[in-house]
Order: C-alpha cells, then structure tokens, then sequence
C-alpha cells in the first residue's frame, strides 16, 4: 500500500510540475509581450521595459522557471503588478470564501443525493425512480451558471428570499449562511444528481449479494437491513467521487462566484484574466490545479484502499 | 447498403419506445433546424440597435423582448445557436480525430509511446478545464477561436484515454493476431480492424459531449472570454442580460431557456442511443 501510495504521488507531482511548467512555458511564448498588454500599447519603452525587468521578463525562458520554482519552493508566488501585494497572501486570502462554498455545495448534494439514490433503488421503476432518474440527468446536463442565474433572478431578485450579492458580514454567521446558500445550490444541484445515480447503481449491486440475502434469511428488519448493510458498503464509491467532486469544484465554484458577486478563487482569477495580471493568474490555476491534483491523488489512494485489485495494475486506465 | 437501413430502423423504433429518448431526438432536430434556417426565421436583424425601445417585455413585435440596445432577443437566439452548433460541431470533431489517432499510437505503438502519450494525456487532464480557458484566454485574448482550441485540447485527452483502453483490449485479440501473422501492416490492422470496433462507442461518447461543449463556449462567452461583442451567442445574451438584470428579467430567461432545452435534449438522446447501442457503457457519464 505504501509502495502504491509513493508512486501515486509522486506521478501526481511529475504531473503537476509539468502543468506548470506548461503553463509558464505558455505565458512567455505567446506573441506579443506582457508588458505592452499591461501597460497599454502607448506606454513608454522605458516604463515597458521597467516592468518587463520587475516581473523578471527580460531574462531567457528557462532562468525565468528556475527561478518561479525557486520562488514557488519558498512558497513565494510572485507579487501582484497592479497593487505590489504578494500574490500568495492575495490568494490565500481568497481560497477560504471558496472552500466554505464547495464544502457547502459538496455536503448539501451528499446529504440529498444518498437518501435519494438509496430510495430509487428500494422503490425501483416507482415514480420516485423515475421522476429521480429523469431529474438526476437534468441537473448534471444543465449548465451551472445558468441555474446561478435563474435562481439569482427569482429567489434573489425577484422573491427576495436571499441575498443577491457578496459573502456576508464578517463575523455574522447567521448573515454568512443565509448568503452562501443561493450559489451552493447553483455549484452542488449536478452533484446530488451524479451522486443519486451513484447510489442507486451500486445499491443494486449491493442488494443482490449473498451477505444481504442471508440478513434477510435471519429476519432482520429490512431497514435495518437496507441502513446497517446494504447502504454502509453502497456508500464507499461515492465518498471516493466526493473527493473529485471537490477539486471540480474548487473550478466550478467560478460561475457560482462571479454570478454571486461572492469573493473567491474563481472570481479573483476572473478579474485578474480581464486585467490581463499574469502573476495573480498564474498563482490562482496554480493553486487550484493543485488541489484538483492532490484531491485526485487522494481519491486514487481510498479508492486502492477500499479496493486491493487498483493496487496492483501497473498500467491502470 | 439495405442492412445500414434496417439497423436505423432498428434504433429508431427502440428509440420510439423511450419517450424521453425520442422527446430529446425531438429537440435536437429542432434546435439544429432553428440554427440552420436562423437567418431566414429572425424576424429582426439581431445586430439591429434600436434604442428607444430596449429593454421591453415580450411583445408581438418582439417575442422575447429586447435587451439593452433595443435589438431583438429572439434574433439574437436564433443566431446564438448557430455558434453554440458550430462550436461543438468543428471542436468535437477536431478532438475526436486527434484523441482516435493518438489514442491508436499510445494503445499499439511501443511501451515508451504509450507512457509518454499518456503522461502528456494525464498533464493535460490535471488542469481543471475552465482554469485552463481562462488562463490561455487571459494570454491569447478572447475570441471564439481560442474558445475552440481550449475545448478541442482539453477534450483530445479524454478521447485518446479511451481510444487507448479499447485499442489495447484488441490488440491481443485473436483475429488480430491472426491478421499481424499474415503480415497485415500496422495501418490496415488499425484501420479496418481497430477502428470499426471502437468507432460506435465513440461517436456516443462524442454526442453525449455537445451539451458539455455548448455549456462551455456559453460560460466562456457569458464572462466575457467568448465571442467579440456584437455577435450573439447564448452565453453573451446572459452577460448582458446579467447587467441590467434590475432592469428587465427577460434576456436572462430567454439566453437561458436554449441553453437547459439543448443540454437536455443531446442528454436525453445521447444517454437513450448508449443504452440501445452498448449496454456497456452504462454509468461512464461525468458530472463537470
């Protein structure tokens, strides 16, 4: 298991370090140079060629990213061209509003989405299944900023029932909640869907096994069956699609963020791809993709736990 | 030719079977006349500014109102659905021909091919996809073309990890064996042994992506990292809609209603066709 875990990882750091590398590589090779973006095209050659010095522009590519993972070892993420801020603090200061919301959206979807699947698969083909099955694919095929906007524009707008805009008064939980509510619906509806359907399916599965028909046999309860047997075991796929589900997110978050007027990752990389701030973008995919890697690395390993055959292929695909 | 004929038939009168199948076949029909006949079914110029009239509620004049320069909301649907179309068409079909052959090379070439094609698939795929558009967008700038080109190299790995897989379960089959024996070179085996087998699954992959596409150039364009300004598309009617959202709800409802009838309808056509065509690939669908 060790073995396994170490060459997961360390292929996820292979990965990742040449995502970065890529899209460092990306950044300096486009036409056209950063400088002139930033600045506009009448800017002086003196104050370009100042920038171009203070972002470290003039030096060649390869110094360049030697020096970005120097920088980035020391956990220095570059600093902001517009307000001289240090680009980590920037987005570190950010990634709570978006962790609060994914967390939100993710447990929101598992706590509707299991109960969901589980009955589907008791009530098979009744009109719960079904009216669950059409739904469950409705909500993943929908985009979700379309369902963002909708819901700001009747629950928000037009009802009032919610906060249309920000995160909330700090320190004000109660204010907090009430304003988070809005987009993690918008983020999580796919997921009770995906969720209901993953449920269902391995519930199936599950009931049909010989351990169930022998709890039966014995005459337990069928709910005590269905809670302390079928559904402990159906469960486990899931919490391995929760882990992807939250670096997904941490991305998808954006529409949510943005429609919302809701600080946060998304909505910091927003601004800063309009304002053309390489360094802040840079540091927020950078963060991002990270979490994306790491929570599927993490999926990976419970997966191999909970699963000894995924451990072994070499070759898995 | 007769045999082709029959197996449509075949589809088709499983598909009248499935009513939510056949209700999404409905849509896609539809949206695809509506989009190729847009110009001559606008009933305005959707470029038309007129800007006395903007932000009406549906009228007999204007079907779903007007937006914020007073151009007709229906016209600019109908012909934001052109370039929803055109996207998915020209992206899903550049990926799906890009990830067929590298996913050929990686799933039959040499062990060092494979681990490098798949370690470049894998990098690719580590980016979550709407940070990866955004920060080619912030370099490139946005347009609609750049729009493509994210969506075709992001794509292009989750074909060619497919193309990999299947291509690899063949190769140690028997005929084919028997085929390389005979001295069949590599094209051919690929080509009229590999190729017919894994096609079918694909092309249900690829429908079952259109809404994924059309969500994506729409969210692109809906943050402004889409289409240049004047052109409708879905996503840049919700933008503005979006901006005088106090002002007028109706282009947000009418940007919005294309855009859930098309995801739904290519998912509940896609999903009934995977079901009637392989069984197999059952519960492969991915929530973004």
């Amino acid at each position: 298991m060790l073995r396994f875990i170490t060459r997961r990882a360390s292929l996820s750091l292979l990965i990742l370090f040449l995502a970065v590398s890529l899209l460092f590589a990306m950044i300096h090779m486009m036409p056209g140079d950063p400088a002139s973006v930033i600045l506009g095209p009448k800017a002086s050659p003196e104050l370009k060629a100042e920038l171009n010095q203070r972002m470290g522009l003039d030096q060649p590519m390869l110094a360049q990213l030697g020096r970005f993972y120097a920088d980035l070892a020391r956990g220095d993420l570059g600093v902001d061209v517009f307000s001289d801020r240090e680009v980590a603090d920037i987005v570190f200061e950010q990634l709570p509003y978006t962790l609060v919301l994914v967390l939100a959206a993710i447990g929101g979807a598992t706590l509707l989405g299991i109960p969901l699947g589980c009955f589907s698969a008791i009530r098979r083909n009744s009109l719960l299944d079904r009216i669950t099955a059409v739904m469950s694919v409705a909500f993943i095929a929908i985009p979700s900023f379309v369902v963002a906007l909708y819901l700001l524009l009747w629950l928000a707008v037009k009802w009032r029932w919610f906060p249309a805009m920000g995160a909330g008064a700090s320190g004000d939980i109660a204010d907090q909640a009430r304003h988070l509510v809005l987009p993690a619906i918008a983020l999580g509806l796919g997921w009770v869907g995906y969720i209901a359907r993953l449920v269902r399916a391995s519930m199936l599965e599950v009931m049909e096994e010989n351990h169930i028909r022998t709890a039966r046999a014995f005459g337990l309860p069928e709910r005590s069956i269905i809670v302390h047997y079928a559904l402990r075991i159906a469960i486990l796929p899931t919490v391995t699609i929760l882990g992807l589900g939250i670096g997904s997110m941490l991305s998808g978050a954006l529409f949510a963020e943005i429609v919302f007027s809701r600080p946060g990752i998304g909505k910091l990389l927003h601004e800063a791809v309009i304002t053309r701030n390489y360094p802040v973008v840079m540091g927020s995919v950078l963060v991002t993709t990270s979490f994306f890697v790491l929570s599927t690395l993490v999926a990976d390993v419970v997966n191999a736990a909970l699963d000894p055959r995924l451990r072994d292929s070499r070759r898995s695909s | 030719m007769s045999t082709r004929f029959g197996f449509l038939k075949e589809v088709f009168a499983s598909l009248r079977k499935d009513p939510l199948g056949m209700t999404g076949l409905v849509i896609v029909v539809l949206v695809l006349l509506a989009s190729v006949f847009a110009s001559q079914l606008a009933p305005h110029d959707p470029l038309d500014v007129d800007v006395h009239n903007r932000l009406q509620s549906p009228s007999w004049q204007h079907w779903l109102g007007t937006d914020q320069l007073g151009r007709d909301v229906l016209s600019r649907v109908l012909l934001g659905g052109r370039v929803a179309l055109k996207v998915a068409l020209v992206a899903i079909s550049v990926s799906l021909s890009a990830g067929l052959l590298l996913g050929m090379m990686a799933g039959f070439g040499p062990a060092w091919l494979d681990r490098l094609l798949v370690t470049c698939f894998d990098t690719l795929r580590s980016f979550p996809t709407i940070m990866f558009a955004l920060a080619i967008v912030a370099l490139t700038g946005p347009s609609l073309n750049t729009v493509i080109g994210v969506i075709i190299i992001t794509s292009i790995p989750v074909y060619a990890r497919i193309v990999r897989t299947q291509t690899q379960a063949l190769r140690d089959q028997d005929y084919i064996l028997a085929e390389r024996a005979m001295g069949a070179s590599t094209a051919r085996i690929l080509g009229h042994h590999v190729l017919p087998n894994i096609a079918a699954p694909l092309l249900i992959l690829a429908s079952m992506d259109v809404p994924a596409v059309v969500a994506m150039e729409a969210g692109l364009s809906f943050l402004g990292l889409g289409v240049s300004p004047p052109t409708p598309s879905w996503g840049s009617i919700l933008n503005d809609g979006y901006s005088y959202l106090r002002n007028s709800p109706w282009p947000i409802i009418a940007g919005g209603i294309p855009l859930i009838l098309v995801t739904l309808g290519f998912t509940f056509f896609g999903e009934s066709l995977r079901d009637i065509l392989d069984p197999k690939l059952r519960g492969k669908g991915e929530a973004s």
